[in-house]
């Protein structure tokens, strides 16, 4: 047994320490909205925060994480209205949806460590992370838009001035 | 009267020829449903509700006012469910807030109304769900109107219906949808009959449709709650992991060696499949108590194969074949044979021939093939997002020995289709698993599992040849497209077209595109089955099927011809888009769509820079009688090297009607993509008998920083609704290769387009 911690709360899961993280949260812990793609690390679907980075979960295993803060899509917000959430539904960005819990646990690494990103940065940022339907320029609209949200949310005057 | 150019009366009789009725040929799979009371989905447990009020299969309301859409069609991120939803709550005239969807079983009452099964594929299902959807909900405001009528004391003639409240304004009195449900007294049912009758609103009367509401799936896909195949959890639930033989189809298990995986913990059994629909060909599952303990365990086996007859298959032999085959003069049968083109190339003034090639392409949806079945006493309930569950409930059947109608299928969102899920080779090892442990088995591929048994858009051999006159005008055509045939490998005789020279039936989703509205004199087209191809490679319907690789040929050849005559590309197809004869009404409006896509992008009235270049593409994709009118605009920069980069893409789209605009420039922008991803991202290869892509590393899908600008326009002119998941696909790659030429004079006639392939076209 294997003590994790996701989303605040220790959990105990009997995953081998050379196992995947991904198959732990996803089948074992029934936390679904990350979710499997390649299993090689090429496409970003499982993306997860350990410690506030973004990794792939495919390619961390159970092992390397124990101890460590780890995030999911469940746990990004209390109730589904992260910045990058609510610009995810504001632009109407998903299709089927399926890349779009590591699409945006991606951009939230960006936008915590820098809320005003030129869209090269975004680009750089999230070309890992494929997206079949090809929504890719609705992800860099409502990346846009959360990252001014959070900018207006952080420093309200200043923005006012930017405008 | 050309009957192709809208979806009329006799259009619709037309397409529902593909009605299935019961029982198929080649596989001898009996299409089947579940028939037993007592085992039916959600939909059927939530209607069976009292006091709920279902004025239509299609929907029901609450006491509290909700209105519950079930949407037969598989929703792989076209929202088409919304759209249901949409279409209904014009009619119905409930407030869009009140509106939530689920996914359809298997019932057959949830068919689809012109094609008489489950199947979501050729951008259908707007255009032929949206008199149904629209009566259904006209019939459920008629009866709560009637019931607020009686129960006002007022004329139901003076009753208005908005955002679900009916209201009598000489009498202030009002209603909600909720109130009257509650009370009971909505009770009016609709015969067939009484629904044809029903006058439907006319355009200037809606207020839903064509406004872009939130659509009611987008909030559980940003928050991890959308519940795919995957995502299925049962009770005393095993997972399995398929282990695929090196060869794509053809091969036999020869031995399983397990004394390796049976040191894995928590392995449960190696299962070799008995595949009797021939669905799957020498895959064995490896069954254990997790899915990581799955995938140790099917490392694990050591199992040899007997390769078959595939075994020494490479695409350059599919290739070789389909030349081979072309080269014969009573290959394949004719699916278009207008006048004499071998008389018209005798005296032509000018006669050229062309080859164009598209390589083998996968599916690759970002969820991997899944599927999970469960037995519980006689029934088989099996969950997978599925786009064809008519035809996967019966191959599931068939991998259990069980008829049809003990199946089950729970439908599920799917994690991406584009034509994938319309294939059940999921269900089997998903059956069979369970079948051999006694527990509910959850199979999930390996994305290399999916990648190398995907059921691939075919490798295709075009070879077509023109003749023009003195004025450069083309008077013939003959056109020959060789392939495997996806819709043959169904078994299912309704979905074949009678060939024109009757020689049997063929593929029309190997030629449709090819029957284009220019005006030729003199056409043929030739549709050839490459049935090496056919066996080795079993094809599937990618996203746009056959205009994926027709219009590539027709519309690269066009081009070349107006080039070797002199002519401005676009100026020729408009002059070929005259609207003569049978191609009157829809040559029309490809050619509006055409001088909308160049008005946008500049055409012909801006300067570009030496090596950069315009081509145009137009296309009636995906079929004549059910074309959305499509044209697009590319530009092009091409370095010395080769190396293209594509500026800019503008895309013009006659749709009729839209129903919902900011998801038809989503679907119509990632349709484009698509095509773009196609034309120069995409490539796979067989050698020995196997596809050489494993995983995205190799086969490489467009990623954000390949994606261009896209412009689109969409044009809505009151014509009826047709469907846009693919049209925008099939007009990409040639309006590439054509601004390509226009950028530097390489012609290119094979796709993926690659810098060495410009290179060295250009040098020729």
């Amino acid at each position: 047994m294997t003590t994790l911690n996701i989303n605040g709360r220790n959990m105990s899961v009997d995953a081998a320490s050379d196992s995947p993280l991904l198959w732990a949260i996803r089948e074992q812990l029934q936390m679904t909205g990350t979710k499997f793609g390649c299993g090689i690390g090429m496409c970003g679907a499982c993306t997860v925060h350990v410690n506030g980075e973004a990794v792939r979960s495919c390619q961390t295993m159970v092992g390397e994480v124990a101890g460590k803060k780890i995030t999911t899509i469940e746990g990004l917000s209390a109730k589904g209205d992260h910045p990058l959430q609510k610009a995810w539904i504001a632009e109407q960005v998903p299709q089927c949806g399926y890349c779009q819990s590591g699409q945006i646990m991606q951009a939230a690494s960006l936008l915590a460590k820098n809320n005003n990103p030129t869209k090269d940065e975004i680009v750089a940022h999230m070309d890992g992370n494929l997206c079949r339907c090809m929504t890719y320029s609705r992800i860099q609209k409502a990346i846009m838009r959360a990252a001014s949200e959070m900018r207006t949310a952080s420093n309200p005057s200043t923005e006012r001035r930017a405008t | 009267m050309n009957k192709h150019v809208k979806i009329n009366q006799a259009e619709t009789a037309d397409l529902s020829r593909r009605s299935f009725l019961v029982g198929t040929a080649a596989t001898g799979l009996v299409l089947g449903y579940s028939a037993v009371p007592g085992l039916l989905g959600a939909d059927d447990a939530l209607a069976a509700t009292a006091s709920n009020f279902e004025p239509s299969i299609w929907y029901s309301i609450a006491p509290d006012g909700l209105v519950t859409v079930t949407c037969g069609k598989a929703d792989m991120g076209q929202h088409i469910a919304s759209t249901m939803a949409q279409i209904i709550c014009e009619e119905l005239g409930a407030d869009w807030r009140n509106m939530r969807v689920q996914l359809a079983s298997n019932d057959p009452k949830f068919n689809d109304p012109v094609l008489g099964a489950q199947i979501t594929g050729g951008s259908w299902s707007t255009m032929m769900n949206f008199d149904a959807m629209s009566r259904g909900g006209a019939a459920g405001r008629i009866a709560l109107t009637e019931a607020a009528a009686a129960a006002m004391g007022v004329p139901a003639s003076e009753l208005v219906v908005r955002d679900s409240v009916i209201s009598h304004s000489k009498s202030k009195k009002s209603m909600t949808f909720a109130e009257i449900v509650k009370s009971g007294k909505a009770t009016k049912t609709f015969t067939p009959d009484e629904l044809k009758a029903i006058t439907l609103k006319t355009p200037d009367q809606y207020t839903m449709i064509g406004v872009s509401v939130p659509q009611l799936d987008i909030p559980s896909k940003t928050n991890g709650t959308a519940k795919y195949g995957i995502d299925v959890m049962l009770p005393g639930m095993v997972y399995g992991k398929v282990v695929t033989p090196p060869v794509r189809y053809g091969a036999t298990v020869k031995s399983v060696d397990d004394s390796d995986a049976k040191k894995v913990p928590g392995f449960i059994k190696a299962v070799t499949l008995d595949d009797k629909t021939a669905t799957t060909s020498g895959w064995v599952v490896a069954v254990a108590n997790t899915y990581a303990n799955a995938r140790k365990a099917a490392d694990a086996l050591k199992n040899s194969y007997d390769g078959g007859p595939n075994a020494k298959l490479s695409s350059q032999s599919l290739l070789d074949e389909a030349k081979r085959l072309q080269g014969l003069d009573d290959s394949g049968q004719f699916f278009v044979k207008d006048g004499d083109p071998a008389a018209a190339f005798g005296t032509a003034a000018k006669v050229m021939e062309a080859e164009y090639t598209t390589n083998i392409n996968i599916h690759a949806p970002m969820e991997p093939m899944n599927a999970t079945a469960e037995f519980k006493g006689d029934i088989l309930h099996i969950y997978s997002g599925n786009q064809f569950a008519t035809r996967s409930g019966a191959i599931a059947a068939g991998a259990a020995g069980i008829d049809p109608k003990f199946v089950v299928m729970h439908q599920m969102w799917l994690g991406g289709g584009f034509g994938r899920r319309l294939d059940a080779d999921m269900m089997v090892p998903a059956v069979q698993a369970a079948k051999a442990i006694g527990k509910p088995v959850k199979v999930i591929y390996s994305r290399e599992n999916d990648m190398t048994m995907d059921f691939s858009r075919p490798l295709t051999y075009q070879k077509v040849k023109a003749g023009m006159d003195g004025d450069g005008k083309l008077v013939a055509l003959s056109h020959d497209v060789v392939s495997a045939w996806p819709t043959a490998r169904w078994g299912i005789p309704d979905f074949l077209t009678p060939s024109v020279d009757k020689k049997g039936p063929l593929d029309s989703f190997t030629v449709n595109g090819a029957d284009f509205f220019y005006t030729v004199p003199n056409h043929y087209v030739r549709a050839i089955k490459n049935e090496m191809a056919h066996n080795a490679t079993p094809s599937g319907q990618l996203r746009s099927v056959a205009p994926g690789w027709t219009f590539w040929a027709v519309e690269s050849m066009i081009d070349e011809i107006a080039h070797a005559t002199g002519q401005d590309p676009a100026q020729f197809r408009v002059g070929l888009l005259d609207g003569k004869g049978k191609n009157d009404g829809g040559a029309q409006r490809l050619r509006n769509t055409l001088l909308a896509a160049m008005g946008l992008a500049g055409y012909g009235t801006k300067q570009l820079p030496k090596g950069e270049g315009m081509g145009v593409a137009c296309v009636s994709s995906q079929e004549r009688a059910t074309a959305s009118w499509t044209a697009c605009v590319a530009h092009v920069a091409v370095a010395p090297s080769g190396e293209v980069k594509v500026k800019k893409l503008t895309v013009a789209t006659d749709v009729g009607t839209q129903v919902h605009p900011d998801n038809i420039r989503a679907q119509v922008e990632g349709a484009a993509l698509w095509g773009l991803s196609l034309a120069m991202y995409e490539k796979a290869t067989l050698k020995d008998g196997g596809i050489e892509q494993t995983n995205f590393d190799s086969y490489t899908p467009l990623r954000m920083s390949q994606t261009p600008e896209v412009a689109i326009s969409v044009i809505a002119n009151g014509e009826k609704p047709t469907g846009v998941g693919e049209p925008a696909v099939t007009v990409i790659a040639p309006a590439l290769g054509n601004a390509i030429f226009n950028a530097c004079g390489a012609r290119i006639r094979a796709l993926p387009i690659t810098a060495e392939a410009v290179k060295a076209a250009m040098k020729a």
